[in-house]
């Protein structure tokens, strides 16, 4: 049941009125909160660690053999809505595929991180990771090639990133508004 | 004041409020004619955050669409995920499954605490009370760990997709709700504790940028502003949507029409927001998230890997040209999004991308009203007006 509730502006009493005891009122609710935990990330010392399932930064997978999974079908090049994917695919040195991808270039910076890629793959090739902070000096830096992308997985196929790479962390999980 | 002192002949000032003012929340712009310190005139110029994101919905495919969606009200952006997924399948004339609206709803309630959340923090800082600000974004913080496990992303979160959701709510979403429904009652009571009976919040709100039940009609306004001058109308009450119409929770209105009567109703509607989460997330039913027909949305991975059928449909709705197709008509749908009435209307040409995509922002309506409530007020009140109004810069110019 969806009812209306109609609301009244409260009149204040003598108390209110006089400024002064409100003011207390308010100094003793930012009292109460002086010995909670603080709130927020030291943030270049501590890190915040994002859940398998953030949409950072991405990388290309490779199968056991070690060997890009990418068969260069250009599906995660049309579903992008930002046109960041560039392949070019050639022919195969392997015999269990006709294609792989001689180059494979993505534009971080026009890259919106929505996961469309991810979901249009059929190989299983593309992935985002939980990287968020991988700033550079330049434009060029910011263009990954097939090198980067595959280098990329090394470091994150454990899902480890943050734990290995920075002296401490902050898991989201720890987050509790309540200490 | 003598007479012949108020008779004095004196220049009216013209002064330029923003496009680079920190109380104006984005980039607007206010040309205020004063006299003395009154307002005599106000006319805003908008268009400084003009992203085209109409035109570009003639280019994108549907499902493209919902990541510019994202960046429309940047405060609330599940609103918009959820509000645009929706016209679209109302024009195909699809019905999602029930997990889905349940989550749907669950998300649009949580969105619209942070974008009060944010407004209250900012429409108080502007008017002077810091404290509010910190406790708010506290608790939206909150939130937005929820929204970052849920869709992978704080900000920009594109879940929704044409007949559902782009994946699955984690494992620990009930857990995580529950937390977040034990804390912030708390948090609510601090934020009324420090400034609803605040003898220098209430000055300040007071009579301050008085709207009328009529004009606020005949300018359109919607959304808290609209109630916050004594009309019940909230398109979850009156075109329920999803799954409201079985939900029980009130729609608050207050008479007053100034901008102490806009912050009650906000945080009126706080509160109940909290009351429909609780009673969605209590009977959230199993099953799957997206409409499962292949015509519409991607099949499951699983079948892309291993059947023909599934990697063919795959193929089908990605391929450049192919997508799905929506039927030659054309349609209007709202939804209640924080500010008001989010409405899209869609012509389909029979192709996967729209002939036309207009986008009725509630930011832009409600701005509107703004040259006629700041008349006659202070330069100090121009801020409080414009607070209370919450215009969002990214949703106005579009």
């Amino acid at each position: 049941m969806i009812k209306v509730k109609k609301l009244t502006a409260p009149d204040l009493n003598w108390s209110e009125k006089a400024y002064l005891p409100n003011i207390f009122k308010g100094m003793g609710i930012t009292l109460r909160h002086m010995p909670k935990k603080k709130f927020t990330v030291q943030y270049p010392e501590e890190k915040w660690v994002p859940r398998p399932g953030y949409r950072g930064a991405h990388r290309l997978n490779k199968d056991e053999q070690g060997r890009i999974k990418c068969v260069a079908c250009e599906m995660c090049s049309a579903a992008c809505p930002s046109n960041c994917i560039h392949i070019i695919g050639g022919v195969s040195p392997w015999d269990d595929r006709e294609k792989y991808p001689v180059v494979f270039e993505i534009d971080m910076l026009r890259c919106i991180y929505c996961g469309m890629c991810e979901e249009a793959c059929p190989r299983e090739a593309i992935e985002l990771t939980q990287i968020y902070d991988f700033a550079a000096y330049s434009r060029e830096e910011l263009v990954w090639d097939k090198e980067k992308l595959l280098a990329q997985f090394e470091v994150t196929k454990n899902n480890d990133y943050y734990e290995t790479h920075t002296p401490k962390v902050v898991k989201a999980t720890a987050v509790n508004p309540n200490d | 004041m003598s007479d012949a002192a108020y008779n004095l002949k004196t220049d009216r000032t013209i002064l330029n409020f923003g496009p680079q003012h920190p109380a104006t929340h984005g980039t607007l712009r206010l040309v205020l004619e004063l006299d003395g310190e009154v307002v005599v005139s106000a006319e805003p110029h908008i268009g400084y955050l003009h992203s085209g994101f109409e035109k570009l919905g003639e280019y994108k495919t549907y499902n493209q669409w919902v990541t510019l969606s994202d960046r429309m009200n940047y405060l609330s952006p599940l609103c918009n995920n959820i509000g645009f997924a929706q016209a679209v399948e109302k024009l195909i004339g699809m019905e999602i499954p029930e997990r889905a609206k349940y989550v749907r709803v669950i998300l649009a309630e949580m969105s619209r605490i942070a974008d009060h959340m944010v407004w209250l923090g900012t429409h108080a800082l502007d008017i002077g009370a810091f404290t509010a600000f910190l406790y708010g974004f506290q608790a939206r913080e909150l939130l937005y760990v929820i929204f970052e496990h849920t869709t992978g992303a704080r900000l920009t979160t594109s879940y929704t997709r044409v007949g559902g959701l782009f994946r699955d709510v984690p494992h620990d979403f009930k857990e995580m709700t529950y937390n977040f429904l034990n804390y912030f009652p708390g948090v609510l009571k601090e934020l009324h504790g420090l400034l609803t009976r605040n003898r220098i919040w209430v000055d300040r709100t007071r009579n301050i940028g008085y709207l009328s039940r009529e004009d606020a009609i005949e300018l359109g306004v919607t959304g808290p502003t609209l109630r916050g001058s004594g009309v019940e109308y909230d398109v979850r009450r009156n075109f329920p949507y999803l799954i409201y119409d079985r939900l029980d929770f009130d729609v608050p209105v207050c008479d007053d029409g100034d901008v102490y009567s806009r912050y009650l109703v906000r945080m009126e509607e706080v509160a109940q927001s909290m009351k429909i989460i609780k009673q969605c997330i209590d009977d959230l039913p199993d099953g799957p998230v997206s409409f499962f027909d292949q015509k519409f949305a991607l099949p499951e991975k699983e079948k892309v890997y291993d059947t023909i059928e599934g990697l063919i449909h795959h193929f089908k709705n990605i391929m450049p040209g192919h997508g799905f197709e929506v039927p030659k008509a054309d349609i209007y749908d709202a939804t209640e999004a924080p500010n008001g009435e989010l409405g899209f209307y869609l012509v389909g040409d029979g192709s996967h991308k729209a002939y036309r995509l207009r986008v009725r922002p509630p930011s832009f309506v409600n701005f509107s009203c703004f040259p006629h409530i700041s008349k006659g007020a202070m330069v100090s009140d121009v801020v409080a007006i414009l607070g209370s109004l919450n215009v969002i810069a990214g949703e106005l110019d579009r």
